[in-house]
């Protein structure tokens, strides 16, 4: 398993690598620069700003310069905050992304897995239908219609909670930003855990359990939970990471200063070197994950690991 | 039966509880703005400064904060007045070239320094060296041999600054620049503190390390959250400060924004969304607090198309034809004024030019409109298709799609409408080449006529009509070396009026300033560049 996980990470590099390449050569191919705006700079400032951030260099020196850099861990400056590292810059803004990020995958596995087993059991029921037919909803829904309404409703109209993240320093500030990004992976996962429920319920090894007399909630805890949550294990891994990009409108509309925010403020203000570096911090994020739920998928399930 | 052992390694009760322990550890560990004693002004600033650097930022948020920070020569009063700030007095020589400046002896940093010249002319000194790479250098471009150390041709040490003694500085201009004095309100004029300069260099601007002169002084700054000040306790008018703590909020959504001032996180916006405009102005009529602004929103031609650089009866029917009342009126509708005239009204010491047909009757106009058209040689025989490029945004669409139908009702003109992100419409726009008429804005970096009419002049690189007339360039500069300020009144509206006349832009509305202000904020001032110091604010117990 060890040397399994090993080459895996080793596999990784060349991947981060074309990552960075792509990266940097789509965001130099954008039209304008960190520099630009309707207030044109005469030439000579140009060229002095130009200069001190070696943008007169070519493509190919500027990359090289950037990657040898990037190797040492020194992900250079911000264009734009020009006080700041790029690293100063994520290493402020992952730990709140991550932190709102793992508690709506945690609040969606709860609810989610919860929701979706109590359906199962009572298929084609009322509740079944009705946990469906809400599921349907929170999938459908987009996140920049949902979250602004939770705004003007819990905050602005009874005043329950802080509208934004920096309105309090309490954890009730993490109430609406989690809700609305847990909101569709809740429904998704109910309706992932409801499909495989009712499928392992179905098979072969339950039936036996069931001839030998077992009592359902027996049957569910010790044999058809573990299956039942196998397909769950491998959609935590894109789910995990459609948290942290869909955060992007959560941050923005909650005014919190995570990843996201930067990354889409970063492409618009051209700033090439923080783009890169949360592109980095992003193509990393989904290798990992995805090695996790790998490693986690053999754990679960004897068949893989026999391979 | 292998399988049915019961492992139970993997329990459902056992994930929960890891779960919830995850839950309620991430819950912990937060910090925010940390309450502390005394008044708080909570103000939301928009976008994010991209730095507190006087020299390094260019933004109007930095500004807004910068101004907090610190202190130049000059500042304005809450009206808009230019007062005295880190200079009691001042004097300009009879050329109007050489100004000495007489600095308030009681004038101390945030550390307990001395304000003294020599940290002006190490401040003008290094905003003008290329290694400081400034982007807003022109504030200062007018001083003696600016140009040529921007360009690297002379050293900064002999810029036209100098100490007289310890508390008088001297400025000598390379020409006469009526509106010198309105610059050194400009936070890239502020001084910057040479000690912390030198040993903290480009980090010498974060929380911990800023030394600055003004009002406040810098506690924290959490990148995409706050910007906090508290009082410095040094500053030479500090009994005058009423507020001790101020925080700046970064609120780029403006509906965002106005959410937290509704929820009460915020005492002012820094804009009102144009959807809630009217709603705000109905549900909180005393906080809705609006100005105008030094700001055109217009249309610009590409002159070097031939189509339009070589037919100014077309220019002139395609501005006529606009009706700028219902764009102002209708479309947005938060107090913004029809554009009729290239300078903005409120423009200091200057009685803006307005187009002939201003005050027509919007038939008659439209009749001149579709004259003129036949007279550049279009109609029905001869259609006209038009390219209009605008950046992605709702209200710029809207405008868009009201000049469209504008275009086609009066001239029978096809407009096709391109949005594009505004850096690769600037970029086309730079290069000339695809543009046809695009959108832009201009507002003014100092109250005077010269900020707006200087953008049209042949050699400004802001100049992105492609523009120009020796008309226009020869009355630019005879205006430019008048040292009578009648004179030069006349000379630059002379230039206005060849421009309303030539038409490379078509004017379509002046801005409004517009911030909701809580009812406990008092001393809030309207002015047209929309300075608003927080220690001319104070606040009292009325909700």
């Amino acid at each position: 398993m060890l040397r399994y996980a090993l080459l895996r990470i080793l596999g990784a590099i060349p991947t981060l690598l074309l990552v960075i390449a792509i990266a940097f050569l789509m965001v130099h191919a954008a039209p304008g620069g960190p520099f630009d705006s309707e207030r044109r700079l005469p030439p000579e400032i140009e060229a002095n700003i130009e200069r001190a951030y070696h943008l007169d260099e070519s493509l190919p020196q500027q990359f090289v310069r950037y990657l040898k850099s990037a190797v040492r861990g020194d992900l250079g400056p911000s264009f734009r905050y020009r006080e700041f590292t790029v690293s100063e810059v994520i290493g402020g803004a992952i730990p709140i992304t991550m932190k709102i990020g793992s508690l709506a995958i945690v609040l969606a596995l709860v609810l989610g897995i919860g929701v979706g087993i109590t359906a199962g059991l009572r298929r084609n029921t009322f509740l079944d239908r009705l946990v469906t037919g809400v599921a349907m909803i929170g999938i459908s829904v987009p996140v920049f219609v949902f979250a602004p309404l939770m705004v003007l409703v819990f905050a602005v109209t009874w005043k329950w909670l802080p509208a934004s993240y920096a309105g309090s320093s309490g954890a009730d500030r993490l109430i609406m930003p989690v809700i609305a990004l847990a909101l569709p992976q809740i429904a998704y996962i109910a309706r992932l855990t409801r499909a495989s429920l009712i499928d392992v319920m179905n098979s072969d090894f339950v039936r036996t359990a069931r001839a030998q007399g077992l009592r359902t909630t027996s049957i569910i805890r010790y044999h058809a939970l573990k299956p039942t949550m196998l397909p769950l294990v491998s959609y935590l891994g894109p789910a995990f990471a459609a948290v942290l990009t869909g955060s992007v409108v959560v941050e923005q509309v909650f005014g919190i200063p995570g990843v996201g925010r930067f990354l889409v403020t970063s492409a618009t203000n051209r700033d090439y070197t923080l783009v890169l570096g949360i592109t980095i911090f992003y193509a990393a994020m989904v290798i990992a994950l995805n090695l996790v739920v790998d490693v986690f998928y053999a754990f679960l399930d004897p068949r893989i690991r026999r391979q | 039966m292998n399988n049915f052992r019961h492992p139970n390694k993997f329990g459902a009760h056992r994930l929960l509880s890891v779960l919830l322990i995850t839950l309620a550890l991430c819950a912990c560990g937060d910090s925010g703005p940390e309450p502390v004693q005394g008044s708080v002004l909570n103000r939301g600033t928009g976008e994010e400064p991209e730095s507190l650097d006087m020299h390094k930022a260019a933004s109007t948020s930095a500004g807004d904060v910068q101004r907090d920070l610190g202190e130049g020569l000059l500042g304005f009063t809450p009206d808009g007045e230019l007062r005295a700030a880190a200079a009691e007095r001042w004097t300009i020589s009879d050329d109007g070239r050489e100004y000495t400046f007489w600095l308030r002896p009681n004038a101390r940093w945030s550390n307990g320094d001395p304000v003294t010249a020599e940290d002006f002319v190490y401040s003008f000194r290094r905003l003008v060296d290329p290694k400081t790479a400034a982007l807003y250098v022109k504030s200062v471009g007018s001083i003696e041999n600016a140009g040529a150390i921007i360009a690297g041709e002379l050293t900064p040490d002999s810029l036209g600054v100098s100490a007289i003694g310890r508390y008088e500085f001297r400025v000598r201009l390379e020409h006469v620049v009526p509106y010198f004095l309105s610059l050194l309100t400009h936070p890239s004029t502020f001084p910057v503190h040479r000690g912390s300069v030198e040993t903290y260099g480009a980090a010498h601007a974060r929380p911990g390390n800023l030394v600055s002169n003004g009002a406040y002084k810098l506690r924290d700054w959490q990148l995409g959250s706050h910007i906090e000040l508290v009082r410095n306790e040094y500053y030479w008018n500090n009994a005058a400060t009423a507020i001790d703590r101020v925080v700046h909020f970064v609120s780029p959504e403006p509906m965002a924004e106005l959410n937290r001032y509704r929820a009460g996180e915020l005492d002012t916006t820094h804009t009102i969304p144009p959807e809630s405009f009217r709603q705000m102005i109905e549900e909180r009529p005393d906080e809705v607090r609006t100005s105008p602004s030094l700001a055109v929103n217009y249309y610009g031609f590409n002159m070097t198309k031939p189509k339009f650089g070589e037919n100014p009866k077309l220019r002139e029917a395609l501005s006529m034809a606009i009706d700028r009342e219902t764009i102002a009126n209708e479309v947005m509708g938060r107090g913004e004024a029809p554009a009729y005239g290239w300078v903005p009204d409120g423009t200091a010491n200057y009685t803006p030019r307005r187009f002939s047909y201003a005050n027509l009757p919007k038939d008659e106009r439209q009749r001149k409109a579709r004259q003129l058209f036949r007279e550049a040689g279009y109609g029905e025989e001869n259609p006209l298709t038009i390219e209009l490029r605008y950046n992605t945004s709702n209200v710029h669409q809207r405008i868009a799609a009201a000049v469209q139908a504008m275009w086609r009702d009066v001239l029978g003109v096809e407009t096709k409408l391109v949005n594009e992100e505004f850096q690769v419409m600037l970029q086309n726009i730079v290069q000339k080449e695809v543009t046809e008429v695009f959108r832009l804005n201009w507002s003014g970096d100092y109250n005077d006529a010269h900020t707006f009419l200087s953008t049209l002049e042949s050699d400004n690189p802001s100049n992105l009509t492609g523009y120009h007339s020796e008309e226009f360039d020869s009355l630019m500069d005879r205006a430019a070396r008048q040292t009578d300020p009648d004179r030069r009144k006349v000379f630059l509206a002379e230039a206005e009026s060849v421009v309303l006349r030539d038409n490379p832009v078509i004017p379509l509305y002046f801005y409004v300033n517009k911030s909701m202000v809580s009812k406990r904020v008092r001393g809030w001032g309207d002015n047209v560049l929309n300075y608003h110091y927080s220690q001319h604010l104070r606040l009292t117990t009325e909700e």
